[in-house]
């Protein structure tokens, strides 16, 4: 009797905890992003992640990429959160064209934009000086942090620094009529990547579309004048960094209405005399209430953004 | 999201009948039954950080010690934290700690003429309940808390100021300023330039901030504070005055740290 109730015991747990697992390994264990390119114009493939915060259940695919296949070669818009993302991007152009990669751009620092850069041509990999300079001093602490998020979807991701550099202007590239447009605000570069064949902006974190603006690096009152910037682009349409194409101008009045609200409640609290924890206790505007994380993303802000704003006023 | 102090169901029941707890309390030399009220944070330490702050003396959790703090904390190097023990009525000092830091106890203050909260920040090392607790003049200690998650690496790392210059000239600099409330009272809010190094950095020894008092111009004391290494670089306060305790001119900010540098500053409306 004491036998039967020592084991018997661990073996209905162990089978309870097993079949509680069961659903979780088997959407994981394949570390499968099923990543689906789709044409969004002639010869342009956008590939968009959740509008999520990083996850193993997500595996960190919550950032968009995209290429687009040029004449002569293929031009890659980021590459990711993972080297697995990297190489199942690579997979999913090769399924397209079997066209070389010809350049694989990061568009900024952050590491769910360059994490991928394992699976690319090394002699291809490019970006602005500043993003560079960031990749290079602060791209090991971010993989860092990915690991710890996403766990074994990171295995074997390691930090590649592009070589080539970037420089704004309107260049032919693999027979492409491309232009990059060197903004900032989100982070000290942010590039965007104009097609003008096929009248589509690929505008990096600029733009979030239904989904709060991350701040852990940015500069607001340049990134509004990014916004007006690309607002007056007579593009077809716009790839955020994070949700869904738009064929019109929407998310980017979305988003620079959210950081303007966002400044002016940082500023007031500060000029008020708020405690910090006063301020995270702030209540979301109902004109946020479509955009997904706006609560969580809005107290990791308060944090990144408060302390300059309580020296401004404390100093005065 | 904002937490602040929650209670168990268990400890829910024992503050509604807490006078017949407290009467039980003065007439019977046991008070096991108020020191068995298991801990409304679950916390594995809680036993050990019982025995080191409060020893044989009796513990309730109580909700009116409020903690407001992040539940995620974005950066472990400043953790905002606000400690409210007003709801009590008479509570006078309160003492603050972190069950999981490597440094246990964060800061002490005596409020004499303030209110008795305080806003500040701390560094955590890892997840941990942050708790308040206050001794009222029954000899009860009265507990309040909130778990904080964080990521860490807070009292290890070496603060931004150790690797700079700029603080040396800076050191123990204060900026404050008063705001009038509409209660009739004063928020005051100041920054002080210190490294509040822990000693836990490879290589750089422990330098804090110790004794920091606010005084109005005729010297009433309002508020003390004892700040301990997990206080975060450059220490920020935020301090409440009742408008009995406003005075409506400049305060004064005096301290020093462990190496015997002064604090001596004015805050101005």
């Amino acid at each position: 009797m004491g036998d039967t109730m020592i084991t018997s015991v661990p073996r209905a747990l162990l089978t309870l905890l097993l079949s509680a697992l069961a659903p979780l390994l088997a959407q994981a264990n394949d570390f499968d992003y099923r990543l689906a390119p789709r044409m969004i114009a002639n010869d342009v493939y956008a590939l968009i992640g959740t509008t999520e915060d990083f996850s193993f259940a997500n595996g960190g695919n919550i950032v968009n990429s995209g290429f687009i296949v040029g004449p002569s070669g293929v031009i890659v818009i980021d590459t990711g959160s993972s080297r697995r993302y990297g190489e199942q991007l690579l997979a999913a152009i090769a399924t397209i064209t079997d066209k070389p990669i010809a350049l694989t751009i990061n568009t900024h620092h952050h590491p769910d934009h360059f994490l991928g850069n394992q699976a690319f041509p090394p002699d291809t990999l490019a970006a602005t000086p500043e993003t560079i300079h960031g990749i290079r001093t602060e791209g090991e602490g971010f993989s860092a942090n990915m690991y710890r998020l996403n766990g074994d979807w990171m295995l074997g991701s390691e930090v590649v620094v592009p070589a080539k550099t970037l420089a704004a202007g309107r260049i032919r590239v693999a027979g492409r009529d491309l232009e990059f447009l060197p903004l900032a605000g989100h982070t000290a570069s942010d590039l965007v990547v104009i097609d003008h064949d096929s009248g589509t902006v690929f505008a990096a974190d600029l733009i979030f579309n239904r989904r709060a603006p991350t701040t852990p690096h940015a500069d607001i009152p340049r990134w509004l004048a990014a916004l007006d910037t690309l607002e007056a682009i007579p593009a077809k349409r716009w790839v955020p960094g994070h949700g869904e194409v738009s064929e019109d101008t929407a998310p980017i009045r979305h988003t620079r209405a959210y950081l303007e609200w966002l400044a002016d409640t940082i500023t007031r609290g500060a000029e008020a005399g708020l405690d910090m924890t006063e301020m995270l206790a702030m209540p979301i505007p109902e004109a946020f209430a479509d955009m997904n994380l706006a609560a969580s993303e809005f107290r990791r802000s308060v944090t990144h953004l408060y302390p300059a704003a309580e020296q401004a006023a404390l100093k005065r | 999201m904002i937490r602040h102090a929650t209670l168990a169901a268990l400890s829910l029941a024992l503050l509604a009948g807490s006078s017949a707890g407290a009467a039980n309390l003065q007439t019977t030399a046991g008070v096991q039954t108020i020191q068995s009220v298991s801990d409304p944070l679950d916390s594995p330490r809680w036993e050990d950080m019982r025995k080191m702050f409060f020893g044989d003396a009796p513990v309730i959790f109580d909700e009116r010690v409020r903690v407001s703090a992040p539940r995620i904390a974005e950066d472990s190097m400043n953790v905002p934290v606000t400690v409210d023990a007003s709801a009590l009525g008479d509570a006078r000092s309160v003492l603050v700690f972190a069950d999981f830091n490597p440094i246990i106890k964060v800061l002490e203050f005596q409020a004499t003429h303030a209110r008795p909260s305080l806003g500040f920040r701390l560094k955590l090392q890892q997840s941990s309940p942050v708790r308040a607790a206050v001794l009222g003049s029954d000899g009860i200690w009265r507990v309040g808390g909130a778990w904080i998650t964080a990521t860490g690496g807070g009292c290890t790392l070496p603060s931004t100021g150790s690797s700079s210059p700029e603080w040396q000239e800076r050191l123990n600099e204060v900026n404050g300023r008063i705001w009038s409330r509409v209660d009739g009272g004063e928020r005051v809010r100041m920054r002080i330039i210190h490294p509040m190094d822990t000693g836990l950095a490879a290589g750089i020894p422990v330098f804090h901030i110790e004794d920091l008092a606010l005084a109005d111009s005729a010297g009433r004391k309002l508020i003390e504070i004892q700040t301990f290494e997990p206080v975060s670089e450059n220490p920020s306060f935020t301090i409440d005055l009742p408008p009995e305790a406003t005075s409506g001119g400049r305060l004064h900010v005096s301290g020093r740290d462990n190496n015997g540098n002064r604090i001596d500053a004015w805050v101005t409306p």
